[in-house]
């Protein structure tokens, strides 16, 4: 370092020709191994890692494309079966639906019948109970009129004509 | 380390830091063979190349490592600019052109490391690597082109009286080539160099200190921009002038 400090450059020492054979054998020197280096070593490594890589990702996106392709084939199949068990489900459905009416309008039928000939039956309880119950008018009012005129009018008439005139009252 | 040579008190030095000195001494004289500083920067920058170009790409992983990666971008960046520049049949000589750009930039960069010399500087350095490529340009123009390499001085496209005026203007500026090819790197690099020094120079003085220290921090960011962007030039031209060899057609 001491010796250094005292050692100025005079002007530029870059124009010091004696300098230049120096420089420039150690340049080309350089320059050789470097590019022996580049050339043999670096540049195709590189290159062969670029292309590697390129590859790599290529074969990616290719893999990814066929299994985007997959994905979508899934989803239409998906879909088909989805539709399919939809029609499959109807038509259970309906057939389930038409077993039902079928026992429903059976069983309706005979329920009905059932209901007719139990309404008939009672029409026919009804009646009489009717017409027990205009007979026994009948003899009450007969006999009510035949007491109500043997009390009134003692012995007018008789029982038959009085009968007569009530069952006629009766009928008008 | 101030001395009392200098009428100011300042005792600013700043081309001492591009002496070629003789790295053991010796009798001080330096031949062509000398192992002198040059020499060793530039084996310095050698050793950065190959520990990033090739130990940092050992892994050769798909999923690269960060010094893996920088050199990938590397690579592709100085392919793409020789394929876009040049198109697809200059990427034979894209070995070439890469060897000088990792050369310049790495030589650049070690330049800038405190102490270092830097071999990018030296019109001598950058001179032969111009030349190399001119020559190589032109030697590669006529095998490719034969005569017709010639034609790219001739602009066919230009009024016939202004011809022989520009064929002249395009022979010179063909020639001057090398020569801003080669003085723009070693201008750039030795006055960005010679700046910082001269600030550091003015470091010794108290009280202009702070600012000069400020001043060395702004002027070593902006040498970090002119080292990547003076490779970058440097590679590009000589794209450029790769193109017109191999299409000399305007």
């Amino acid at each position: 370092m001491a010796t250094e400090t005292t050692e100025h450059a005079q002007g530029m020492p870059q124009l010091d020709f004696s300098t230049f054979p120096n420089q420039i054998f150690w340049l080309v020197v350089t320059l050789i191994v470097v590019y022996l280096l580049m050339s043999r070593v670096a540049l195709p490594r590189i290159a062969s890692v670029l292309a590697e890589r390129h590859g790599a990702i290529q074969s990616d996106l290719d893999k990814a494309e066929e299994m985007k392709a997959k994905a979508v084939e899934a989803e239409a199949a998906y879909n088909q079966a989805l539709v399919d068990a939809r029609a499959e489900a109807q038509t259970i459905v309906a057939d389930a639906r038409a077993e039902i009416q079928k026992d429903l309008d059976v069983a309706m039928a005979k329920a009905d019948a059932e209901i007719a000939a139990k309404s008939a039956e009672s029409a026919v309880a009804i009646k009489e109970i009717s017409d027990n119950a205009m007979d026994a008018v009948k003899e009450v009012a007969n006999d009510t009129a035949v007491e109500i005129v043997k009390a009134m009018m003692p012995g007018a008439g008789d029982a038959k004509s009085v009968k007569a005139a009530v069952t006629a009252r009766l009928k008008g | 380390m101030a001395t009392e040579d200098g009428g100011s008190g300042l005792n600013i030095h700043p081309m001492d830091q591009f002496l070629v000195k003789p790295l053991f001494g010796g009798d001080g004289t330096i031949g062509m063979f000398t192992i002198t500083n040059v020499t060793l920067w530039l084996a310095i920058a050698v050793v950065c190349i190959i520990a990033l170009m090739v130990l940092g790409t050992r892994g050769r992983a798909i999923v690269p490592s960060r010094s893996q990666s920088i050199a990938e971008v590397l690579y592709g960046f100085i392919h793409k600019m020789v394929e876009d520049t040049t198109g697809k049949d200059g990427l034979a000589y894209f070995p070439y052109i890469f060897t000088l750009f990792i050369f310049i930039l790495v030589a650049n960069f070690v330049g800038l490391l405190p102490k270092s010399f830097t071999t990018t500087s030296h019109i001598a350095v950058t001179a032969t690597l111009a030349m190399a490529v001119f020559l190589a340009v032109t030697v590669l123009g006529f095998v490719k082109n034969g005569a017709s390499f010639l034609s790219m001085f001739w602009v066919a496209s230009a009024p016939l009286a202004l011809r022989p005026i520009l064929a002249l203007i395009e022979v010179i500026s063909y020639f001057v080539r090398p020569v801003s090819h080669s003085i723009r790197l070693a201008g750039n690099m030795m006055a960005g160099h010679a700046v910082i020094k001269v600030f550091a120079g003015f470091a010794v003085v108290t009280w202009i200190a702070p600012a000069s220290i400020l001043a060395i921090t702004a002027i070593y960011a902006l040498e970090m921009l002119v080292v990547s962007i003076q490779a970058y030039v440097f590679t590009i031209l000589t794209c450029v002038y790769l193109k017109d060899a191999l299409h000399p057609h305007h």
